[in-house]
């Protein structure tokens, strides 16, 4: 009989939600207990809205619990783990137990995170008992040439997960061709887009993957030396990778002679980036390793040419990595088989915002974004209509309700004004500002702009300026010209990505919710009532009980009204600091 | 955001005079290495919690790198900082996810808790506020992070007592 299993998803949400008290909780009763199981360290399940997770593997088959505290820990060791009676009030995925959160899984296809949440990321035996480091072997064991490692990577048509969309296959043919005594290989762990974490999660939950994906990279081009850069933000990912590299290189996956295979040498670390959004562009990233002002420069030449030191570089995504060994394990059309004519796999996406069911998800391209947000992501939070969702983070852009039906692949995506970007999806209801958010997204490329280019420089300095007067009521005629005429021309003049893309927020959110910018310029109104300047607070005479807390916490005094009596707020002393809003009790302030 | 953090006059009077053999063997190590000039600055940083002017002239001093490269690349990324900072740093996320869930909210109500804005330092010299980029914890939005741990799922009210708790814990 096999061993009953218990997995303690312990990646940053869970951590971050409480996960390592349960797992030591459930460490201490095993212990009191003697009991004779299994428990476990796991990487990111994916259903973060449920944190913390556990699973619980048993004879029988699997049960994933969610929402599991201290309490609730004590309760399944006693009656699943001693007992075998499994406690299905807090199972969320089983076979056996129905649950609503079932359709979060429905229609996913795990092949980058197949092994998220399976195994111990910080045990390299685990990887391998899941084909780990098999696909490097059947490379050098099949004596396969470079040329047809990047065929097979051609063929299976993956394209570039960082955002870009450039074939793979075709980026490591370039490298290839370029002569030179040395090359280099890197990964980009630099996921600075706010509101994405899929490469934080691969490389918490499967950091061996990538590192395969890298070797196996470094045998098509002929590189030597490799690189992760990956953002200090994530200090969890760099652990699990430094611990994953020495693992490699003590199995002989890393360093010379490679799993014994005369010649062929490779090694990597991981360098840690120091904070800088633009860093995430190739050229500004090697200047980062090279331990200068991550500043992008002018291409060409093209990193497969000259990058890093000089020498000819390849430089792909996180994910992108880890889908390549499962490229070579199963063959090309394993992964093409998924997708759209253009866009062949999966994609894992972040789900968050204004949603039901946040988490990291991976599934076909080609699905409808509808889907992904209304069936995977369980529809908006607290009953509110949909409005928009944002992709593509700082560079990309807000696709509106009636444009949900588009489908996620490069194409697609691209068409709306949006971009496929690294995977983020920000679920937007209608108290999101859309001016508001143009304005949070130029703040952010306004302060990451290195300074080289005057356009993105200054350009999306004064975007910002006019954005910021837009919502403080401040707005005048002429501002959407202003904003669409800077927009064109900081995208026209910039060197690299993050210029060129900084303003597709504003454009997009110009594009569909044009009313939105109108209402708060001529009717000095913010429909979504979300910007304080452009809202009046008035005191609802049928729920207020004269409680006098708001007249109390008012900083300017404008509420009038005594004890047990209906209270006014004086318009021309309040400030709209929504103070009274937050502190009724009675939800008697009213909002318009 | 990042000219704010140029060093003023007032507060570099108010800098503690530092033990710069702290950083020999760090210097020992990057000597002469090509790219080590983000590695040094970034052990500089972990041995004093920020870098102190002096840090730089010895730094350069002892490895040749030119001061006002120094300058440029530790004012160029967010990570580094030329002013001490408080023992405990406040990160109040304000990613897209944390953004679109208020957390300009926990931002103000931490403000107002600890009497500081944005970047600054109490004078107890407890705590230092810091709104960042985004700590990758999205589906758990708005979330904070004081040292390791982070909090998830704030309000501010909530935000202001697990503060205000950490307070406590200190003057005791």
């Amino acid at each position: 009989m096999k061993k009953t299993k218990v997995l303690v998803g312990l990646a940053s949400c869970g951590i971050a939600a409480g996960a390592y008290k349960v797992y030591d909780k459930l460490k201490a009763l095993q212990e009191a207990d003697k009991l004779d199981i299994e428990i476990k360290k796991t990487g990111c399940i994916g259903m973060c809205y449920r944190e913390p997770l556990v699973e619980v593997i048993d004879e029988t088959g699997s049960y994933l619990y969610g929402e599991i505290d201290e309490e609730k820990a004590v309760e399944i060791f006693d009656k699943h783990l001693k007992q075998a009676e499994p406690v299905s009030d807090y199972v969320v995925k089983s076979d056996f137990v129905e649950s609503k959160d079932d359709s979060f899984w429905d229609g996913q296809v795990k092949i980058a995170s197949r092994n998220c949440g399976v195994i111990d990321p910080e045990n390299i035996e685990e990887y391998e008992e899941q084909d780990g480091y098999k696909a490097i072997r059947k490379i050098l064991e099949g004596k396969i040439s470079d040329e047809q490692v990047i065929q097979t990577v051609l063929d299976s048509g993956i394209r570039g997960r960082g955002g870009g969309g450039f074939p793979t296959g075709l980026k490591w043919r370039f490298a290839n061709k370029s002569k030179s005594d040395a090359k280099y290989i890197i990964c980009n762990a630099d996921e600075g887009d706010p509101g994405a974490f899929m490469d934080r999660s691969l490389l918490e939950g499967d950091p061996h993957a990538v590192i395969e994906g890298l070797i196996i990279g470094a045998y098509a081009i002929g590189a030597g030396d490799g690189v992760i850069y990956c953002r200090a933000e994530y200090p969890l990912a760099i652990k699990r990778l430094n611990i994953a590299i020495d693992q490699a290189r003590e199995k002989g996956f890393l360093g010379k002679d490679i799993m014994g295979f005369k010649g062929f040498n490779f090694d990597l670390y991981v360098k840690e980036g120091a904070g800088a959004f633009v860093c995430g562009e190739e050229t500004a990233l090697m200047a980062s390793i090279e331990g200068e002002r991550g500043m992008p420069r002018k291409r060409p030449p093209f990193p497969a040419e000259a990058g890093l030191w000089g020498k000819p570089s390849n430089i792909n995504n996180v994910e992108t990595f880890a889908n390549i060994p499962y490229i070579f394990l199963n063959g090309p059309e394993s992964y093409s088989k998924y997708g759209t004519e253009k866009s062949k796999g999966t994609k894992v996406f972040a789900l968050t915002g204004k949603i039901n069911h946040g988490g990291s998800v991976e599934v076909p391209m080609g699905v409808s974004i509808r889907d992904i947000i209304f069936k995977l992501g369980g529809g908006i939070s607290d009953g509110k209509k949909f409005k928009a969702v944002q992709l593509g983070g700082p560079s990309g852009g807000c696709i509106p309700e009636y444009l949900a039906d588009t489908i996620v692949d490069y194409d697609s995506v691209n068409a709306t004004g949006a971009i496929m970007g690294s995977g983020g999806m920000v679920v937007m209801d209608e108290t999101t500002c859309m001016v508001d958010m143009a304005r949070f997204f130029l703040d952010f490329t306004c302060k990451e702009s290195c300074g080289k280019c005057t356009f993105c420089r200054v350009g999306t300095k004064r975007m910002l300026e006019i954005l910021e007067r837009i919502t403080q009521g401040e707005g005048k005629e002429g501002d959407i010209e202003s904003l669409e005429e800077l927009a064109y021309q900081i995208k026209d003049n910039s060197l690299c990505g993050l210029g060129q893309t900084a303003p597709n927020p504003v454009l997009t959110t110009i594009k569909y919710f044009r009313h939105e910018y109108e209402a708060h310029i001529v009717d000095k109104k913010c429909p979504a009532k979300n910007c304080k300047k452009l809202i009046t607070y008035t005191v609802n005479p049928d729920t207020c009980t004269g409680c006098t807390v708001c007249a109390k916490n008012c900083p300017t005094d404008a509420i009038d009204g005594a004890r047990k009596e209906v209270h006014t707020i004086r318009q021309d002393a309040c400030i709209q600091c929504g103070m009274c809003y937050s502190k009724c009790k009675f939800d008697a302030i009213l909002l318009s | 955001m990042r000219v704010k953090r140029i060093l003023q006059e007032k507060e570099a009077a108010m800098q503690a005079p530092v033990d710069l053999t702290l950083i020999d063997p760090l210097i020992e190590k990057y000597k002469g290495k090509k790219g080590n000039m983000i590695p040094i600055l970034q052990g500089t940083q972990n041995v004093f919690g920020y870098l102190p002017a002096e840090s730089f002239m010895k730094i350069s001093e002892l490895t040749g790198l030119k001061l006002s490269e120094m300058y440029g690349v530790a004012t160029f990324y967010t990570q580094f900082r030329l002013n001490p900072v408080g023992k405990h740093i406040v990160k109040v996320c304000h990613g897209t996810a944390c953004h679109v869930q208020n957390a300009t909210a926990i931002s103000e109500a931490v403000e107002d808790a600890l009497g500081i804005k944005d970047g600054e330092t109490t004078e107890d010299r407890l705590f230092t506020l810091e709104s960042v980029a985004c700590l990758g914890c999205c589906s758990l939005a708005p979330v904070m992070m004081i040292g390791d741990e982070t909090y998830a799922k704030l309000t501010g009210n909530q935000a202001v007592k697990i503060v205000k708790e950490i307070k406590i814990k200190e003057k005791n």
